[in-house]
């Protein structure tokens, strides 16, 4: 359990950092809260023989409301989601899910971004931001680009952002009028990541049917992955019929691609899947109406 | 320092039970049960009774501890061991070049090169052998292959990456019933190829079967008691500190047996035993885990032997999880028989114990299985007969006794299962087919059919006090309500019957050293004290109990008492601590000890009274003349005079030794019950409520019996429901770290609700029983027993433990139940 040798760099600026990453391309890893990255070192199965340690670049450090978004900076830790008001009253999927990451301990270390560029879909904020349509800023050597979120993960562990780049922040549009959004996990204990969640963001139209929807999955899929399916069953429909619930949860719990391991066989996460997208829904109903 | 913990003010009253009479082997005839922990002694003595803050906690929670990992020697190298990725396979080839020639290593050792000092096997605590590293194959994965010693800890870690071993793997042998077959053979060393250990059984076969045959109820359940790991937060590790100079070798190690520590190695490595000094400091946690010698602890004393240098290894957590003994692994079928009354008659076991590669158990030498055979439990029955067969596999070896005084755990586990399972068969109550089922208090001492003696009880009365804790009627009321609704909610109840301090040194033994355990107290000149024993304390709290104890009988402020434990050259010989048997044996010395100071004590308080000893009386703290409090000597001007004034006919000096052969075990038990809410759709258990009453005889501190209870019962609550050892079919070990191998936090444990009644040891010197492991091993069969009785109406019968939430899932699927 101990990391293998490696070279240590602390870089003052973004422009600094991106010049590192530069310099030493492939063989660099950046490291931001370390909650994944150092877990990783210490069994060895990643071993860069570079570290440039962003913690600090205390000006990415912020969480504001700008221009109809949320902007959450590369060094905006968990702990600050929980603690921001703004969250906590207008963005109740991002709310839930940050009281269920890992445990208090990993909160006040691991940063958002450092969750999203990780690509793990075993994480949880890939499938907040996929439900929240979220866009992503990089910035390389030949300056800022936004991404967005639908086309930023590409594989397990492999995002869109080049060897070069740093992400620099998440936008996550403001929630509008009948909206709302809920978060549901099921975990083995505090800490585990999820046997499966579900995050919903869905907008209610006049006659309470839901004129818009997105959901995520989380851990039941090779990278993280949106439920098209589900949404498209719930689309014009009217979310407090439970049949609607039903069609929703079975189209996602058939669309997921579980594995089975110790947090279950297949068909029981995929089991999971229908009640939580169910649960999910019916709670981002309650709070968009 | 604040010392005292009062929410509940303790009554002094003077009259406490003294219990005198011995029947036979110890037994009383009549044992009266309290429900106060009653003092003899001021807050300002803190003797048996009272609420006294642990005195050993301030240095723990100020992080001053010190721990093996803290000791740092001059010159100290480091080791790390290269481990086996397969469960079976050929060794072909150790290639340890590039690694020799990294910088800061100095040696890399093999079983070839421990061979040449006859030290590539070792005995277990059960009289069989195991590796200490390999020569030509390894039989489980994780397994030592060889040992890396370097400069550094870094370097070390880098260097076991860069030995190469070549091996041919083998076809490994997983599943016990698979081993049976004896296709594949774990052990090749063994003259005959089978992969059996032992058989054993117990009890009146014959008796038994008739009492089936003629039973008008029979039940029956396959039931597994899965392997688990005591994951102590310190993992295992020493610093062997061999100097050659003095020819001595001081091995600083994480043990709860270090006197039993030094026979064995002196026994082993033929040092002469003198030679050999082990010192175990604080320990981070030893549940029975830290009982076994582990290869690592050879190698780097061998290690320290040959290179005349200090030598630390301590192991990291996914080494800890995957190499160190198990415990528990028992698959059970069990049969329990009851007449036309409804009367549980019978109970019949047949067993299989999964070892791994080798039975480095933790048991009295006599008792292959532990004292399974106490599995008759709570209840009075006709007769029961137990059967096992114990097999090795490609698996680490095992297995300890984890906090459960050799294989209680899963004796308890099983006859509080058949039990509730019968009650539910019958259509009675599971509370009052208990009671209707009990051991009477009035037949005590009970003589069990396989063969205990249980010194004392009151099963009903802990029953009946936990009921009313949790309002019984009340929730059976809800739970009717709510079944009605189609909701989910079960009761358990588990009233277990513990058997711990060992032992009687007729019957118990480990390696033939006599399970018996000392005290030694020397009072200075200035009446304070220190005690040694031949325990060793991880956590149970011995700095301060042990020191109420002396300060009960001789009126020492336990303040003024300082305890010493774990140093090999200081401490008399004793077995160490584990299986629940520090109160009962080392406890008992310090009582007897000091009973012999206080006589002592009277002779010199005679002689400076000038008054016969005859004429004297105890009272508190000193010695007085009968009826004249006022001419009095208080054990502090004792005590100088011991060293100043002491009559011409006695030594100089106030010490006394005591080494205490109990005349029985004791039998702590108790009466947990458990309630629980069922999600139909994701199977998740909610423990909304856990009421605990536990009767271990006097209470020594009520604090630290809390303590006690509140840890054990969430190490009961974690194979219950999260911990398990789980291997694939090519015996990889899947549950390498804390992320996989579950172990439960706060947040996962309800709030336990604790409470208890006092039926003190008949034979014991102060009536105390021990109490660590009754609720490890009490609280696993009341959360199944809940989870089962939340679903018994839907057709389910049995859910092996851990129970998770898919196992939920898929019992209420099965019975056509879903969300
Ligand atoms: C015990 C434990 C439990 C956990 N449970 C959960 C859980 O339940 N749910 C969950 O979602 N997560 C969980 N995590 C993971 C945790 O949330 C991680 O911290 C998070 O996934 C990564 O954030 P980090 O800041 O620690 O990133 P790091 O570990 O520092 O980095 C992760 C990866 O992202 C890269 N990276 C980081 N920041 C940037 C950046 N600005 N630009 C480009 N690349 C970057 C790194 O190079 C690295 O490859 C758990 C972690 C632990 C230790």
């Amino acid at each position: 359990m101990i990391p293998g040798k490696f070279d240590y760099y602390a870089p003052t600026s973004v422009d600094e950092a991106i010049d590192m990453l530069v310099t030493h391309g492939s063989e660099a890893k950046i490291l931001a809260g370390g909650q994944s990255l150092i877990p990783a070192m210490r069994y060895r199965l990643a071993v860069p023989e570079v570290l440039i340690d962003i913690n600090g670049l205390t000006d990415l450090n912020y969480l504001k409301q700008v221009n109809g978004h949320l902007a959450i900076g590369a060094m905006c830790r968990e702990v600050d989601l929980e603690e921001s008001d703004v969250v906590q009253s207008q963005y109740h999927l991002l709310a839930d899910a940050a009281e269920v990451i890992a445990d208090p301990l990993v909160r006040n270390q691991a940063t958002v971004g450092g969750n999203i560029a990780h690509a793990d879909p075993a994480n949880d904020h890939p499938a907040v931001m996929l439900a929240y349509d979220a866009t992503v800023v990089a910035k390389g050597p030949s300056g800022e680009r936004t991404i967005p979120i639908d086309s930023f993960f590409t594989d397990l562990f492999e995002s869109a952002l080049s060897e070069q780049e740093l992400l620099t922040e998440i936008r996550i549009p403001t929630p509008g009028a009948n909206s709302g959004g809920a978060y549901v996990k099921l975990e083995r204990k505090v800490g585990d990541y999820a046997i499966g969640a579900v995050a919903v963001q869905l907008t209610l139209a006049a006659d309470g049917t839901v004129a818009a929807a997105r959901i995520g999955l989380t851990n039941v899929y090779y990278m993280p992955m949106r439920a098209t399916g589900a949404e498209a069953a719930l689309i014009g429909q009217d979310p407090s019929d439970e049949a609607v619930l039903e069609a929703a949860g079975i189209a996602a719990a058939a669309e997921c691609d579980p594995s089975a391991d110790l947090r279950g066989s297949a068909a029981y996460k995929r089991d999971v899947i229908r009640t939580l997208a169910k649960r999910a829904i019916t709670k981002a109903v309650e709070r968009a109406r | 320092m604040a010392i005292y913990h009062d929410p509940s003010k303790p009554k002094h009253v003077a009259d406490r039970v003294e219990i005198k009479t011995k029947v036979k082997d110890g037994a009383s005839a009549e044992v009266p049960t309290t429900h106060d922990v009653t003092t003899t002694t001021p807050k300002e003595i803190c003797g048996i009774g009272h609420r006294m803050k642990r005195k050993e906690d301030p240095r723990f929670i100020q992080g001053k501890g010190r721990y093996v990992d803290d000791f740092k020697l001059p010159g100290m190298l480091y080791m790390d061991i290269v481990r086996s990725p397969y469960a079976h396979a050929k060794i072909l080839e150790i290639d340890a070049s590039e690694a020799l020639a990294m910088d800061g290593v100095l040696a890399v050792i093999t079983g070839k090169d421990l061979e040449a000092h006859g030290l590539h096997w070792m005995p277990t605590l059960m009289s069989d052998t195991q590796m200490v590293l390999p020569t030509d194959k390894v039989v489980y994965y994780a397994q030592e292959v060889c040992a890396v010693i370097a400069t550094d800890r870094y370097t070390a870690a880098d260097a076991i990456e860069a030995v190469y071993v070549d091996y041919e793997p083998l076809k490994p042998v997983v599943s016990p019933f698979d081993a049976l077959k004896d296709e594949v053979i774990v052990r090749d060393d063994k003259e005959i190829r089978t992969n059996r250990i032992w058989h054993w059984e117990v009890g009146d076969e014959a008796a038994t079967d008739a009492i089936f045959d003629s039973a008008t109820t029979v039940i029956k359940e396959t039931m597994y008691i899965p392997r688990i790991h005591v994951s102590s937060i310190e993992t295992c590790g020493m610093v062997a500190n061999y100097n050659p100079a003095t020819e001595k070798m001081q091995i600083y190690m994480t043990t709860q047996a270090p006197h039993a520590v030094r026979t064995v190695f002196a026994l082993v490595t033929g040092l002469p035993e003198q030679k050999i000094q082990i010192i175990s400091p604080d320990i981070g946690g030893g549940f029975g885990g830290k009982v076994p010698v582990y290869p690592g602890y050879v190698i780097g004393a061998v290690a320290s032997l040959l290179i005349g240098k200090p030598v630390k290894w301590i192991e990291d957590r996914s080494e800890n999880l995957q190499a160190d003994s198990f415990a528990r692994d028992y698959h059970l079928e069990a049969e329990m028989a009851a007449d036309e009354n409804g009367k549980i008659v019978g109970l019949r076991v047949n067993g299989l114990a999964d070892h791994g590669c080798a039975d480095s158990a933790a048991n009295p030498s006599k008792f292959p299985a532990g004292l399974f055979s106490i599995c008759t439990g709570s209840y009075d029955m006709k007769a029961a007969h137990v059967n096992f067969d114990a097999v090795y596999t490609n698996k680490p070896p095992g297995g300890v006794a984890y906090r459960c005084s050799f294989r209680v755990t899963e004796a308890v586990h099983m006859v509080e299962r058949l039990t509730s399972m019968m009650a539910h068969e019958l259509g009675v109550d599971p509370a009052a087919y208990r009671m209707n089922n009990f051991i009477k208090p009035e037949q005590f001492p009970y003589e069990s059919p396989t063969g205990w003696e249980y010194d004392s009880g009151n099963y009903h009365a802990a029953l009946e006090k936990a009921m009313e804790m949790i309002d019984y009627d009340g929730l059976r009321k809800e739970q009717l309500e709510k079944r009605e609704r189609g909701e989910l909610m079960g009761i358990g109840i588990s009233s277990f019957t513990e058997v711990v301090g060992a032992g009687p040194a007729k019957d118990y033994d480990i390696l033939g050293i006599k399970m018996f355990d000392s005290a030694e107290i020397r009072v200075h000149p200035t009446g304070k004290a220190i005690a040694r024993f031949g325990t060793k304390s991880q956590g149970q709290g011995h700095e301060t109990t042990y020191a109420q104890i002396i300060a009960e009988v001789l009126g020492i402020p336990a303040l003024d008492i300082d305890i010493e434990e774990g140093d090999t050259d200081t401490a008399p010989y004793g077995l160490g601590t584990y299986a629940s048997r520090s109160t009962p044996t080392a406890g008992a010395a310090a009582a007897m000890a000091a009973r012999k100071i206080k006589a002592k004590a009277r002779k010199i308080a005679a002689h400076l009274l000038e008054a016969h000893e005859d004429d004297l009386e105890w009272n508190v703290s000193q010695w007085q003349v009968k009826g004249s409090p006022d001419k009095a000597k208080t054990i502090q001007e004792i005590a100088f005079a011991a060293y100043t004034d002491h009559p011409d006919d006695l030594q100089a000096g106030l010490e006394a030794t005591d080494y205490y052969n109990p005349p029985n075990l004791t039998f702590p038990f108790g009466s947990y019950i458990c309630v629980v809410d069922i999600d139909k759709g994701t199977g998740e258990i909610h423990i909304r409520r856990f009421v605990a009453i536990d009767d271990c005889g006097n209470i020594i501190n009520p604090l630290v019996v809390e303590g006690q209870v509140h840890g054990g019962l969430t190490m009961g609550l974690a194979p219950a429901m999260y911990e398990e050892i789980v291997y694939d079919e090519n015996g990889q070990c899947l549950t390498g770290t804390l992320a996989d191998y579950l172990v439960p936090t706060a947040v996962e444990s309800p709030k336990w609700e604790t409470g208890h009644t006092i039926t003190p040891s008949p034979h014991h010197p102060i009536g105390a029983k021990g109490v660590g492991e009754s609720p490890t091993v009490g609280a696993p069969p009341a959360i199944a027993n809940a989870v089962v009785d939340a679903m018994w109406h839907l057709g389910v019968r049995h859910i092996d433990i851990p129970i998770t939430p898919e196992k939920v899932w898929q019992a209420l699927r099965d019975a056509g139940v879903t969300e």
